[in-house]
């Protein structure tokens, strides 16, 4: 089943010729309407005109995180805000998120997106859907929302949380198709065992993962405690949210709705391409977005090009499931969360360089995370009560900035371990 | 059907098409929308083989017709319609279908007359004024005829160069519910045109073009929701909005 078969089916002659074409629009754009971008092109010499193919997309700036970062809110908006028709922002409270707007063909093209995703993981308009994604201002819950009812479904907008009022819907309502991240639909199958109700008696047959990467291990055990079929999709809200690429039934790899988005795999280290097969960082081009058109985006997502063609007929090349990242970024609970962001908190608080250690754990199915902070003078107080609340005003500060709880514990100071004069800032025991 | 990519042409120092790509599949009605040079009508003069280009290339159906002569794109099957009709004012009606059959009556004879059946099925009015001269026909008559006689090279791919200009609404309407009748009928269309409401309305897809650029592209209900187009071409101001 396809959602959009002249599209996910193009003959590769005919796509890349549409590829070429929009490309080449949204550089014109781009080049007139976003001044970054036009500084960018100055400085590289380059002349959008001179792309005249898409091996030329080598010519063009990157665009990172960092330089997203540092047009805090809308700096690299093409359009004015009035013909934004929703934001959406990724996690950091402060200077450190990124926001992103759509016009109305932008939700209207996402909608489509995630209808083709959902298409292809198995899910159809008599489907009843269950979105436990967060709903706000990540991408997630939306962009399975819009895309679910741009199909036909019916949709359970629940939101994430509140696990017993989860199931005692999936039960309820009947549901046939689940969308979460996968550690929340392992900690679902656990809460059923536990009350007492049988998953094979629910009306469940697909699910839909993402948010988090996950491996074949957790495919093949939420297969086995859920009567699901367990398909993962990709996406980052940079770029659009999810959408930008899904599995179909055969579960190889990820198609990339390469009608909308240019994807190249790049050595990190000397931003070269790799050949096809080789595992390298995913850089992705917007191809038709309107509001926030992203050129050579370095998603920092690890995974290779699967030259082959699928069985299922789409000719959407794939991508493998990402398999890491070339940063520090952790996901924990689904949310992104910067070691920097930590640091600056606590260098807010203590006045000087914090040394600190984030551990990462699995308890049970869902995440944990415990910060572990050497004391110093400006953080240390003889009276416990004081000491107490010194560490829950850190545990604040940490959360309304991540976006998530985590725990934070006091360590003697040079306790935590340090390699080379650098400490090792991140453990991560969750076996993923 | 056409597949375009990095035209560039002008007119001595003149550029006016800036590596410009777009393409036409078969059975598509595509229209391309912009200002008064823009490039709109230098583009479909040059696929049409009228005004050689600098550089890029022009496919028609798989074969390069970037260089080949206008004869030979009409034989290829690809017909411009040009703007302001320009009929044989001093032939007549009939006279005027025939010349359109030149190209394929080298090859064919006789045979190719006898699309002028199907040319007055389509526009009963012009059967009726076989006998007159074209020049004595009204503005829309004459753009039936203009296209009439395109058709009698039975094309594959029909491009209109402004075919609303200087008509009263009513018969704009007209020759767009023709454009549309020809596409249903397995024709496939390139839409030049400046009363873009009207031709994003009968569109499946359109590209907007700026100073010889591609600046936007998309199908036609998008470009019609798209906000640049409606200030720009739809009319759409913020006082009346």
């Amino acid at each position: 089943m396809y959602w959009e078969r002249d599209k996910e089916c193009m003959s590769r002659e005919d796509l890349e010729q549409l590829q070429l074409e929009r490309l080449q629009a949204t550089c014109n754009r781009v080049a007139v309407n976003v001044p970054f971008y036009r500084k960018k092109f100055a400085e590289l010499r380059f002349d959008p005109e001179r792309l005249q193919s898409l091996d030329d997309l080598r010519a063009l700036p990157f665009t990172t995180k960092q330089d997203l970062r540092d047009h805090y809110p809308y700096g690299l908006f093409a359009v004015p805000l009035r013909e934004i028709v929703r934001l959406h922002a990724s996690s950091g409270t402060t200077g450190q998120a990124t926001v992103e707007g759509y016009t109305r063909n932008d939700i209207k093209t996402w909608s489509n997106l995630v209808a083709r995703i959902l298409t292809a993981a198995g899910v159809r308009a008599d489907d009843v859907i269950q979105i436990a994604f967060g709903y706000g201002l990540f991408t997630g819950g939306f962009g399975l929302h819009y895309g679910a009812e741009r199909l036909g479904a019916s949709v359970i907008p629940i939101s994430s949380g509140n696990t017993k009022r989860q199931i005692q819907i999936m039960q309820d309502f009947r549901t046939t198709a689940l969308v979460c991240t996968p550690s929340y639909a392992l900690y679902l199958a656990d809460s059923m065992a536990e009350m007492g109700v049988n998953p094979n008696a629910l009306s469940l047959r697909v699910g839909l993962f993402g948010g988090e990467p996950w491996s074949e291990a957790m495919r093949q055990e939420l297969e086995r405690k859920l009567p699901i079929k367990a398909t993962d999709n990709y996406g980052l809200s940079e770029i659009m949210g999810p959408g930008v690429a899904g599995e179909c039934t055969f579960c190889s790899g990820l198609h990339v709705n390469e009608d909308h988005f240019l994807v190249e795999i790049i050595d990190p280290e000397t931003l070269e391409p790799v050949p096809d097969g080789e595992i390298g960082e995913l850089v992705v081009t917007t191809l038709t977005k309107e509001g926030f058109p992203v050129l050579r985006y370095r998603t920092r997502d690890l995974t290779r090009i699967i030259p082959e063609p699928c069985p299922c007929g789409r000719t959407l090349r794939r991508i493998s499931r990402i398999t890491g990242r070339t940063d520090d970024m952790l996901i924990i609970k689904g949310v992104n969360v910067y070691p920097s962001q930590i640091e600056a908190v606590l260098f807010d608080i203590e006045g000087t360089e914090p040394h600190y250690q984030i551990i990462v754990e699995r308890e049970g199915r869902l995440d944990k995370a415990t910060i572990l902070v050497e004391v110093v003078d400006a953080i240390f107080f003889d009276s416990m009560k004081k000491q107490r609340q010194m560490v829950e005003h850190i545990k604040a500060r940490l959360a309304s900035e991540l976006g998530i709880g985590v725990d934070v514990k006091l360590v003697e100071g040079k306790t935590l371990a340090r390699s080379e004069g650098k400490a090792q800032r991140i453990i991560d025991r969750r076996n993923l | 059907m056409l597949k375009v990519r990095n035209i560039e042409a002008g007119y001595g120092k003149l550029r006016v098409l800036r590596r410009v790509s777009l393409h036409v599949a078969e059975g598509e009605i595509v229209t391309l929308i912009g200002a008064n040079g823009a490039g709109k009508t230098t583009l479909l003069n040059t696929i049409a083989g009228l005004l050689p280009p600098r550089g890029g290339e022009i496919r028609l159906n798989g074969a390069d017709i970037t260089t080949a002569t206008p004869q030979k794109i009409v034989r290829a099957g690809c017909s411009l319609v040009p703007e302001g009709r320009q009929v044989f004012a001093p032939l007549s009606v009939e006279e005027n279908l025939i010349l359109g059959a030149h190209v394929r009556r080298q090859q064919e004879g006789k045979r190719a007359l006898t699309e002028i059946e199907h040319v007055y099925d389509l526009f009963p009015v012009l059967r009726e004024r076989r006998t007159q001269l074209a020049g004595t026909l009204s503005g829309g008559e004459q753009q039936m005829l203009a296209i009439g006689r395109a058709l009698m090279a039975r094309p594959r791919l029909i491009m209109l160069d402004e075919p609303s200009t200087g008509l009263a609404p009513l018969v704009v309407k007209t020759i767009f519910g023709i454009i549309s009748r020809l596409r249903d009928e397995g024709n496939t269309v390139l839409l030049v045109e400046q009363n873009a409401r009207a031709a994003l309305h009968i569109a499946d897809r359109g590209y907007v073009i700026e100073t010889g650029r591609i600046i936007l592209q998309g199908p036609a209900e998008d470009l019609l929701a798209n906000r640049d187009v409606q200030r720009a071409y739809l009319g759409h101001g913020p006082a009346n909005e």
